[in-house]
């Protein structure tokens, strides 16, 4: 069984106007030792899909599933209690601003042995030792000395390996990591995914990244989700979405990026028309039809999955007729 | 009128910073000894790591900030000798993010217009068609005139920001980072915009950019930046093919193109934060750098030229020496 598994999760929001949609049934599962990289653009839901499963969303908003188990828990029914067990202990999030959610106030070892000590009862010795063993861990020298420093005597870099240790001190066994390299230059970059990689595998975690980049997308996933305005639209393992992506907004969003070899430089990028859809109030249909060059009256309807090859599916009933203009 | 338009002769930018109450003030030196050239109608980008003085050299570019010693030159003419009127004439900005750098309290049309009101171009009458020529231009609708910022998509305020910057018809366009805010199928339509108008105005681009996949599709000339020095100057097809700098190959063997048989590449260079602060003997980078040898810690690296340009380190000197 997976361990974590989401079954038809719904978000709405009731606003001014009416209710947003803001998730809309979507579903997946992570199993341990995997990295599920879920990938859209702002407004596609994915962080608030994240902040879902950890039972943090706004108290406005409004979650429904059919399922949603971690570990063989419903995490639908449990008192909140029980569910600040879970949180921070055995499902961590990395979260995308070190600036922001660092207390500037309390030391950084102050802070990382409080993540410890919340959950477990374990003396301010150990959790101090656990503190440098893990700040050593994802590369920061002299951590002794780090303990004693406040977030804001840190560089980017270092506040983001510094969340990263924080979220590990649990040893959890899923982590969220929403756009954990997006604030940070290209070359710490590539050192906090490669840091990411070692520490899930060395603890056989699973992991869920949240974000933007097809390029980290690509190099770290196991399996990708592509969101676009509250809905999954294809799923699939990175091998077979990158190699043949097949919803017209995944090869949207693959040719909108240039790739050095690949695009000419100076030449037109691929873009996608129109903007993305309003999401209050009734939706009916595929949200990405008023932007897609494959658009038909059918599109209106209701949008069943389509296996494009097992394992990989798409939310798209024009399937034949995309394939037929790629061919 | 001579074929460089923007120049930098030797420009440096000091900060002092406070240490405490009770210590002495350090300096910190921000932008060091920079000497460029961005000849008329190209696209001239800078590239480097945050804190590494690309920003201050452009607000040094648009008049924002004066330099602690050193030149900048506009067709020949020192900004310092001119009035900011007279500069911003000549060089507009596009800044990164588009959702604080428009006012939210003024339409659509007086942020656009507001450079003709400063600069007082013609009438009332005559500035808003000229506006309603900007929307057009930058693939806005017309019924936008009216509208606030506020209701606006990040890549439709980014337009607006585009717009105001071309409405004086500006030589050179400072775009600092103009499309890191933005989604990506945003992304690429303001690139494709920022191209276009550059074919149509005859514009000239400096371009600040952390992205080395987009700085490769629209450079013509590359300069990268390391705390505060130019480390390396090329054009955009010597860069990529066979960079010459340490530092400028670490930036791109981090580069993920979306292939996933690919890992994530390994950079070998320190996670050591660059300190503008400490004082250097010998190379700015060499306590990150893989390849550092003795000399690299006690010697500042001279000017090595490449076919297509130039950079400072001292293992290509050393490579120049036994070719002979």
């Amino acid at each position: 069984m997976a361990l974590l598994d989401v079954q038809d999760l719904v978000i709405d929001i009731p606003v001014g106007g009416g209710v947003l949609h803001a998730v809309n049934e979507v579903s997946f599962a992570v199993e341990r030792g995997e990295t599920l990289a879920i990938v859209g653009e702002s407004g596609s839901g994915k962080s608030l899909t994240s902040l879902a499963v950890m039972d943090l969303l706004p108290r406005v908003a409004r979650r429904r599933a059919a399922r949603l188990s971690f570990d063989g828990t419903d995490l639908l029914t449990i008192p909140e209690r029980q569910m600040r067990k879970l949180r921070g202990s055995r499902m961590a999030m990395i979260f995308q601003e070190p600036m922001t959610s660092l207390n500037p106030a309390y030391t950084i070892g102050n802070q990382l042995s409080e993540a410890l000590r919340c959950h477990e009862d374990v003396s301010a010795e150990a959790a101090r030792a656990r503190a440098i063993e893990l700040l050593e861990r994802v590369g920061i020298a002299g951590a002794g000395r780090r303990l004693l420093q406040y977030p804001h005597q840190l560089s980017g870099g270092l506040r983001q390996r510094v969340m990263i240790a924080m979220a590990l001190m649990c040893k959890p066994d899923l982590i969220i990591a929403d756009e954990p390299t997006t604030a940070l230059d290209v070359t710490i970059q590539a050192q906090i995914l490669r840091l990411l990689a070692e520490l899930k595998k060395e603890l056989n975690m699973a992991m869920i990244l949240i974000t933007h980049d097809l390029g980290v997308v690509a190099r770290v996933a196991d399996k990708v989700a592509v969101m676009y305005a509250g809905a999954l639209v294809e799923r699939g393992s990175a091998r077979a979405v990158f190699k043949a992506p097949s919803h017209p907004y995944t090869r949207g969003l693959l040719n909108c990026i240039p790739v050095p070899g690949r695009t000419a430089p100076g030449a037109p990028l691929g873009a996608i028309r129109g903007q993305v859809p309003n999401l209050i109030g009734r939706l009916q249909g595929c949200a990405f039809r008023n932007r897609c060059d494959f658009a038909a009256p059918e599109c209106a309807g209701d949008i069943h999955v389509e296996a494009v090859s097992p394992g990989h599916d798409v939310r798209c009933v024009r399937l034949e007729a995309q394939n037929r203009a790629v061919a | 009128m001579s074929d460089i338009v923007l120049e930098l002769k030797d420009v440096t930018r000091r900060f002092d910073v406070s240490q405490g109450v009770f210590r002495p003030k350090a300096t910190l030196t921000a932008v060091a000894n920079v000497s460029l050239q961005v000849k008329r109608g190209e696209v001239f980008t800078l590239v480097g790591e945050s804190g590494s003085g690309k920003s201050t050299l452009a607000k040094m570019l648009l008049g924002l900030l004066s330099p602690s010693s050193g030149e900048i030159l506009i067709d020949g003419v020192p900004i310092a000798a001119s009035n900011r009127i007279a500069v911003a004439r000549r060089i507009q900005p596009i800044f990164q993010d588009p959702y604080s750098s428009l006012n939210p309290r003024k339409s659509i049309a007086q942020l656009v217009g507001l450079p003709l009101l400063v600069h007082n171009v013609g009438d009332a009458a005559s500035r808003r068609a000229k506006v309603v020529e900007m929307l057009d231009l930058v693939g806005l609708p017309r019924r936008m005139l009216d509208v606030y910022p506020g209701q606006l998509s990040g890549g439709q305020r980014q337009r607006v920001a585009i717009a105001r910057a071309l409405v004086m018809r500006p030589e050179v366009v400072i775009c600092d980072e103009p499309t890191s805010a933005l989604d990506v199928s945003v992304q690429a339509q303001i690139l494709n915009l920022l191209l276009e108008l550059k074919r149509e105005l005859g514009l000239t681009y400096f371009f600040i950019s952390h992205n080395l996949a987009v700085v490769e599709h629209l450079a013509d000339r590359v300069a990268v930046m390391y705390l505060g020095r130019i480390v390396e100057e090329r054009t955009r097809a010597g860069l990529f093919a066979r960079p010459g700098h340490p530092y400028t190959r670490a930036l791109l063997e981090s580069v993920l193109t979306p292939d996933p048989d690919l890992g994530v590449p390994e950079t070998h260079i320190g996670s050591a934060m660059a300190n503008p602060m400490a004082e250097h003997a010998g190379c700015p980078f060499q306590p990150r750098c893989p390849s550092a040898i003795d000399i690299c810690r006690t010697t500042a690296p001279a000017v090595s030229s490449l076919p297509d340009g130039w950079a400072t380190c001292h293992l290509l000197q050393q490579e120049a020496v036994a070719s002979l």
